[in-house]
């Protein structure tokens, strides 16, 4: 049997293209596969949602301040040019700028809200941080590893929430009372909120939400559908500081 | 050939100076003293035996920074079989709980200065602070 050069060609091509269609759609299927994998692998995602009406309850309360004060060793410095913070209380027009009206800077006058690292599911520090001594975790946690700190403060410059902090002096001086099972920091490295992940590795809940009174912060996971923390955003309205940053802060706020 | 006292006693006095620090020690007994540090006593086993330990320790305490930190993994299991907290406070301090006594002694002898204790506290400060 002869074939002529038109049909040989005719074949070689859509054997050809047969080849690579099945090589692309394996890829594709691939990509399916691990997408859906990634989407069930993520059983955790910490998150915190803070009742700011609870937490006003009583004016000048610093208990979950200085619980994680102690538990973290934070330095407190005199001047706040080297002020250190992890968790903080910020006036309510600072902690939500886009949140405000003329009337409501009257009634929050004497309520600032507190505040500390957003965890964010897009986090601007993490994609500044040079020597990746910042990341995101699976869980959601931003991290940090002191270790790999080099001070170049890109991540406070990124962080639009001020949640990261900068030693200019060494710390140790000024740390109250020294915790021993946490290390302090040194001169030259930034901290912040870690949400305590050094009490989550051992399934206690973080120092700031065991030591409210009023049992203001919750503490869950959000892919929990069952859980304390979707519960309440499932039942209140909650809103997040400044959102339209596009940096899908974890930390919600219930009004 | 006239300057040969000059040169011999140069020469001399040259080798007595470079050789002065071998001189210097074995004249004080601090060459064949080693750093001696204190082993604990009630404890007979380490996380590793003690030939790893004290030749790798540095990389064994590097791996659990690592794993703790980066990886959240927090549990060692040593080769005896037993499982172990990774930390250097939390664990290593609780045999060798002085810092003065062990770590520093081969460190000093060694001439090395590594910056755990920028961060970690070193129990017997506390106990300094509060008492």
């Amino acid at each position: 049997m002869s074939i002529d050069r038109r049909t040989f060609l005719g074949v070689a091509g859509l054997s050809a293209l047969a080849i690579a269609g099945k090589s692309t759609l394996d890829a594709l299927a691939r990509g399916e596969e691990r997408e859906a994998a990634s989407a069930t692998q993520v059983a955790t995602r910490w998150a915190m949602v803070i009742d700011p009406w609870k937490c006003q309850k009583e004016q000048g309360c610093i208990d979950c301040i200085a619980a994680c004060d102690k538990a973290h060793n934070v330095p407190r410095f005199p001047a706040r040019a080297h002020e250190v913070k992890w968790i903080w209380k910020e006036p309510f027009d600072k902690a939500f700028p886009d949140q405000g009206s003329l009337y409501t800077a009257e009634a929050f006058r004497d309520r600032p809200v507190l505040v500390f690292c957003n965890h964010c599911d897009n986090p601007p520090c993490v994609r500044v941080c040079p020597t990746k001594a910042t990341w995101k975790r699976q869980d959601g946690i931003v991290m940090m590893d002191w270790h790999r700190c080099i001070g170049c403060r890109y991540c406070v410059a990124a962080c639009p929430y001020g949640s990261r902090s900068f030693n200019w002096l060494d710390p140790r001086p000024n740390i109250k009372a020294l915790n021993l099972d946490f290390p302090t920091r040194t001169k030259g490295v930034v901290e912040k909120c870690n949400f305590c992940e050094e009490r989550l590795a051992k399934g206690e809940q973080p120092a700031c939400v065991l030591a409210c009174k009023e049992k203001a912060l919750v503490f869950g996971n959000l892919n929990d559908p069952t859980s304390a923390v979707r519960d309440l955003l499932r039942s209140r309205y909650a809103i997040r500081r400044r959102p339209e940053l596009g940096t899908q802060p974890e930390i919600y706020y219930l009004v | 050939m006239r300057d040969r006292g000059i040169i011999i006693g140069g020469l001399i006095l040259f080798l007595g100076l470079i050789t002065f620090p071998v001189w210097y020690n074995a004249a004080a007994g601090t060459t064949s003293k080693g750093p001696e540090p204190k082993l604990p006593t009630e404890e007979k086993n380490c996380v590793a035996p003690v030939d790893y330990m004290r030749s790798s320790h540095m990389d064994l305490l590097v791996n659990w920074r690592d794993e703790v930190v980066r990886q959240n993994v927090r549990q060692f299991v040593a080769f005896d079989g037993k499982t172990y907290t990774k930390g250097l406070t939390q664990t290593c301090m609780k045999c060798h709980a002085s810092k003065a006594d062990f770590c520093d002694r081969c460190h000093t002898y060694a001439g090395v200065q590594p910056p755990c204790w920028d961060c970690h506290i070193d129990p017997k400060l506390i106990q300094r602070s509060t008492g």
